[in-house]
């Protein structure tokens, strides 16, 4: 699995009610809940994102309430991958069990900039900034988080049990 | 191997003799928690998936409370997904208008969560319940969905920093103080993945209100839990009301922290956040002349019956400054009632403020209190992210229910003391 697109950079602690506002959470249809994802800190993201394209962010990315709604939106505007130094831990478990491809790597996220075009290969966890020629290597998941990403998330995983 | 409090509670439900950080387990789950918002999503990943039935209708509770009663079409169709699902599967623990209050006000107050229970709730204040010595956390509908059909949640188990407290709290000041203190001092990522587990002399003097306060808001320094030691003040809390046996773990005493904190609660000052990060804090006497629109003094960080009576004591016989909108939102029905019988509510709108049955509401920008470009608000919530309670340039200041009524009656954020 990989994905490759261009870069939306964003600061440390990115928080749930600006990744998808609470006051858009009395519906929980995907497409509809997207149209608003990020929109109180960048308003043109919904409008520039194209399918397989990553966001790169600081620290603590996804922090603040547990909505689900956060990673979903996020993963249905197209957005192939969120790299950041690290993540929120609800945040993080999440995506994991919904199936949006998160990878931690400090180095990528610090010199990875907006609009630079990159490479990301899930499976050896490789990040390559192809704008620069630089790169990275993200912390690989542990074996049994991976079985629920290869089982297409947590509750399919289950099933499989 | 020597444990900490939460490392023990996680060991026994994964039928495990020990643990250690870092280790992923399986645990047995004895509540499952959703609300109004969280809970659709995890009826339809329960649906989609072919699960048909729930592991234990006396372990799940389902809380409608952050658009109720409801506030337009859309929330009343997600109040009725959860109604209709609570119904069908016999869910023994759904709490509707009437009956309801906000979900972490509510479940310690009727016994539904008890000492030593491992608990996931769909709303990341689940944390809340670690002042009961539970461990207790926030997940997403998905995690909720699993523990629903299975019973069981995995988790990797976290490493704790210690926070050893010491002194006793001054009259002016609570437990929102010395959580705010405390995120204001180690960030909003300073427990990431972490247990934030509390001990020391010092415990015994926080009330139940407090502890509850202070866990709720372990998630705004990243972490996973907090939780207290079980105490007198716990058990006399417990006695007559918890549904199950309390079951009491204690951290074993060469157990392993990655960093162990003072706290002189003695020395604690009332403390305001800053926009817009809870980690932005600073003494509220110090801000100068912070001119503010509204008051909100509720949700599930303070809108238990200390937080009411802290309120009361300002505002009784008091006049809210002009141009100053104050809400009080009681937290749950019983809380709500019990102002309604001391006086309070009386009170209350005497001195200009309106009182609102249980919601959420304002707290996340859902209703009842929205905020305009411009506009200011100090509030005993939990967030002050950017645009939290309306309009993307409106500010939230988060304070304790003493400093927020206290700036209420002058119309700028004003320490308790000087009012």
């Amino acid at each position: 699995m990989n994905t490759q697109g261009t870069v939306f950079k964003y600061p440390d602690n990115v928080d749930t009610d600006v990744i998808i506002p609470a006051r858009y959470l009395n519906t929980a249809n995907a497409q509809e809940l997207a149209k608003h994802c990020m929109e109180d800190i960048d308003t043109s993201f919904v409008s520039r994102v194209q399918p397989g394209d990553i966001m790169v962010a600081g620290w603590n990315f996804g922090c603040g309430s547990s909505r689900e709604h956060a990673p979903l939106v996020i993963k249905t505007c197209g957005t192939g991958c969120v790299i950041a130094k690290s993540f929120a831990r609800i945040f993080y478990r999440n995506a994991i069990n919904i199936g949006l491809p998160i990878l931690e790597c400090e180095q990528a996220a610090e010199e990875i900039h907006s609009g630079d075009q990159v490479h990301v290969d899930f499976d050896s966890g490789i990040i390559t900034n192809q704008t620069t020629g630089k790169t990275y290597q993200a912390e690989p998941f542990p074996e049994f988080i991976q079985n629920i990403i290869r089982k297409g998330g947590l509750l399919a995983s289950l099933r499989e049990v | 191997m020597a444990m900490t409090m939460t490392q023990k509670i996680l060991a026994a439900h994964a039928g495990l003799d020990s643990v250690s950080a870092g280790q992923l387990i399986r645990a047995k789950l004895d509540i499952v928690l959703g609300n109004d918002i969280t809970t659709p999503v995890a009826i339809n990943e329960f649906t989609k998936n072919g699960f048909s039935q729930v592991f234990d209708k006396d372990k799940i509770a389902i809380v409608l409370d952050h658009f109720v009663p409801n506030k337009d079409i859309k929330a009343a169709e997600q109040s009725k997904q959860c109604r209709e699902f609570a119904c069908s599967h016999c869910v023994s623990h759904f709490y509707d208008v009437g009956k309801m209050g906000i979900e972490h006000a509510l479940l310690p107050e009727q016994g539904v969560v008890t000492a030593g229970d491992c608990i996931i709730g769909a709303d990341s204040h689940t944390c809340t319940y670690g002042a009961l010595g539970a461990f207790s956390t926030g997940v997403g509908s998905t995690d909720m969905a699993a523990g629903m059909a299975t019973g069981t949640a995995w988790f990797k188990v976290p490493s704790a920093i210690r926070f050893h407290l010491t002194g006793k709290l001054p009259e002016n000041c609570s437990g929102k103080d010395v959580i705010l203190t405390i995120i204001g001092k180690i960030g909003v990522d300073g427990a990431l993945y972490k247990s934030m587990e509390f001990c020391g002399e010092g415990v015994a003097s926080l009330s139940m209100d407090d502890r509850l306060c202070i866990c709720n808001m372990a998630i705004e320094a990243g972490a996973k839990n907090g939780i207290f030691p079980v105490d007198d003040v716990t058990m006399a809390y417990m006695e007559g009301r918890c549904e199950r046996k309390p079951v009491v773990y204690a951290a074993d005493p060469d157990a392993q922290y990655e960093q162990t904190i003072e706290i002189d609660l003695s020395s604690i000052v009332p403390t305001v956040a800053c926009p817009h990060l809870p980690e932005n804090t600073k003494p509220a006497a110090d801000l100068g002349h912070i001119k503010i629109d509204q008051v909100v003094i509720g949700s599930c960080t303070n809108g238990r019956m200390e937080d009411m009576e802290a309120a009361y004591n300002t505002l009784k016989g008091k006049t809210i400054a002009p141009g100053v909108r104050c809400i009080i939102i009681p937290a749950t029905m019983q809380i709500y009632r019990d102002c309604v019988e001391k006086g309070y509510v009386t009170a209350f709108i005497d001195a200009g403020a309106v009182v609102s049955t249980p919601t959420c509401g304002p707290c996340l920008g859902g209703y009842m209190g929205i905020l305009a470009a411009g506009e200011r608000c100090i509030a005993t919530t939990n967030r002050n992210f950017v645009g939290r309670m309306g309009h993307v340039d409106s500010e939230v200041y988060l304070a304790s229910p003493a400093t927020a009524a206290a700036s209420a009656l002058t119309g700028y954020i004003t320490a308790p003391k000087e009012v």
